[in-house]
């Protein structure tokens, strides 16, 4: 379990305010968290949301306006130096040196931070192999995919053993292979103990990885709990998905809408693989502000006074998406 | 690093300067192993000055005879100060622009200014080198070279603030221009620094033609360029040494603080 005691604090956030010059509003405006030893920290949030302002002012590259920030008890203002020393960034896009291979990447990082030769040389060889990237140690990242060059920054990162890893959108761009691939690997980092600190859009990526996540939106964090307990927050509500047996036009969708507890209608387009949309039997999705359960005989008698037959239904429970929706009225994406 | 004393503030120290010897060494062995790229880079412009003015126009008696002497080391200075502009303005634009390689330097355990220095010393080692290799080819193309040993002294100044101008300038440079404004840099800027810098005559001849004089005087690299006449050839009239080294101090402060400035302006938000 995650430790919760004062001792095991990595990462303390307080009150953190960052106002650029010329802008009539704060980038982030008021944050607070903490995050333990081992601890996954999600923060999720559409693109402008300050999630990067945040990280850019925890790894001393933005210069925060007001609050604190301590990474193992460094402050990030007073001692920037200390406080690098115990961190690992991996961006969003490639800063991978384009003059020298990726083991000498590896091995150059590791000297910045003062790691011995024989160490590093060893240590580069191993992270090379755990990441796949062994048989192109001797390329140069000119060539190297967005996944690639992902696994080799990762590997980068874990070459001084950091405290703290900051992955800022981690697996924007990546194929669903390379994904699961980093995914694995955050999760063997965690169990040694390192603190991860993501950014990320993607709802399943901070379902999955996070142990705790915070949802920014403007600046702001509007809520900051477990992935569990926000969605529980949403007790009470659900979702309805029905396919019936042939295609509907939208008065059935709008019949559907007009009952008790149905809160909107949408329509659920499958992929294509039962041929053409046109032919492609009605299959919506009911957000309920109450037991989807209870809605079921209601929804079957709509489709049934429409000529339609229910074949499946499902259930669904909230996601962390609902959430997000939930607090800022809005999607994602 | 001693076990007795206090860990913290040792480590801190040890820890700092070993990343900015990485950094350097980074730099050099990326330097080595691409030699042949950096003195096609450093080497071809004066080789070609050289040849054409001091060998060619001299052949064909186009030149008066002791114009090579005085030619000779107003191409050195030129050498210094471009060399070490190139080496930081190039590489700087890049990174901050769009290879983003100097965020794993900014995150290194230094301070943002170790970073800066490190960038300043590595050009002035490239200048340094440059010009020295000059040396041997002036020998190989003109059959002698000016030198004096009385004028040694002089001679490591002008080279060092030669090589440190420039590197403020490619401090400027680098972190006052957008990527993409590259191309409009060099033809608006490094242009005019070549042929302004004295370094193809005297100064205190331009006396004929005044407005150019107080023009060429206020291109730093002149005074590097009257500074290393002073120093291998002091029967050409030139600069007074003093004046040209107190010129020189001030210039690089000036391009030097304000282009820490800039650098960190463009490392912090």
């Amino acid at each position: 379990m995650v430790p919760t005691d004062s001792e095991g604090v990595v990462i303390e956030v307080r009150d953190l305010v960052k106002r650029y010059p010329k802008s009539p509003v704060n980038a982030v405006d008021g944050v607070s968290f903490a995050a333990s030893q081992g601890e996954v920290f999600g923060l999720l949030g559409p693109n402008g949301a300050g999630k990067t302002t945040t990280i850019g002012m925890l790894t001393t590259r933005v210069r925060p306006t007001a609050g604190v920030a301590r990474i193992g008890g460094v402050d990030v203002v007073d001692d920037p130096v200390q406080a690098r020393a115990q961190l690992a960034v991996v961006p969003q896009h490639s800063n991978l040196d384009r003059s020298i291979s990726i083991r000498d990447n590896l091995i150059f990082h590791a000297a910045y931070h003062g790691v011995p030769a024989r160490e590093r040389e060893e240590r580069a060889d191993k992270l090379l192999e755990q990441f796949g990237l062994l048989d192109r140690a001797r390329d140069k990242p000119d060539f190297f995919s967005g996944g690639q060059s992902q696994r080799v920054m990762i590997a980068r990162a874990l070459m001084h053993a950091p405290r703290v890893l900051f992955l800022d959108e981690p697996s924007t761009g990546l194929d669903p292979a390379a994904r699961l691939f980093v995914w694995d690997r955050l999760r063997e980092l965690r169990d040694s103990d390192v603190t991860l600190i993501l950014t990320t859009h993607d709802m399943d990526e901070a379902a999955l990885l996070a142990d705790k996540v915070g949802i920014m939106d403007h600046g702001r964090l509007l809520a900051l709990d477990t992935p569990d307990a926000l969605i529980d927050s949403l007790e009470g509500e659900g979702t309805l998905e029905l396919t019936a047996d042939q295609p509907a036009d939208g008065v059935v969708v709008d019949a559907l809408a007009g009952l008790a507890g149905v809160e909107r209608v949408e329509t659920v387009h499958g992929a294509a693989e039962n041929g053409s949309t046109e032919s492609e039997p009605l299959r919506v999705r009911l957000y309920l502000t109450g037991d989807a359960a209870l809605s079921v005989a209601p929804a079957a008698a709509v489709l049934h006074e429409h000529g339609l037959a229910l074949q499946d239904v499902k259930l669904g429970t909230p996601t962390l998406e609902d959430v997000f929706i939930h607090l800022t009225g809005r999607t994602l994406r | 690093m001693s076990a007795v004393a206090a860990p913290a503030p040792a480590f801190e120290q040890g820890t700092k300067w070993r990343a900015f010897w990485a950094v350097l060494y980074r730099d050099l062995y990326v330097t080595s192993r691409e030699f042949h790229v950096f003195l096609a880079q450093v080497i071809l412009q004066p080789l070609f000055m050289l040849f054409v003015f001091g060998k060619v126009l001299a052949t064909l008696s186009l030149t008066t005879p002791g114009y090579t002497d005085l030619l000779f080391p107003g191409l050195l200075a030129l050498t210094a100060v471009l060399t070490a502009l190139q080496a930081l303005a190039f590489p700087l634009v890049a990174e901050f622009g769009w290879t983003k390689e100097i965020e794993d330097r900014l995150l290194a355990p230094m301070p943002t200014s170790f970073v800066v220095a490190e960038k300043v010393l590595f050009a002035v080692v490239r200048s340094l080198i440059a010009t020295l290799i000059m040396i041997p080819i002036g020998i190989l193309i003109l059959g002698s070279i000016p030198w004096r040993w009385a004028g040694f002294p002089l001679f490591v100044a002008g080279l060092l603030l030669g090589a440190l101008v420039g590197a403020g300038f490619g401090l400027l440079m680098g972190t006052l221009v957008r990527p993409e404004r590259i191309t409009l840099l060099f033809a608006l800027v490094f242009t005019p620094l070549l042929f302004t810098g004295c370094s193809q005559y005297p100064w205190p001849e331009l006396a004929q033609i005044r407005w150019f004089q107080i023009v060429t005087a206020c291109n730093p690299m002149t005074y590097v360029s009257e500074l290393l006449r002073g120093a291998m050839v002091p029967q050409v009239p030139h600069i007074r040494p003093w004046i040209c080294i107190v010129v020189l101090i001030f210039a690089v402060t000036a391009l030097l603080t304000v282009g820490l400035k800039g650098f960190y302006r463009r490392a912090i938000d």
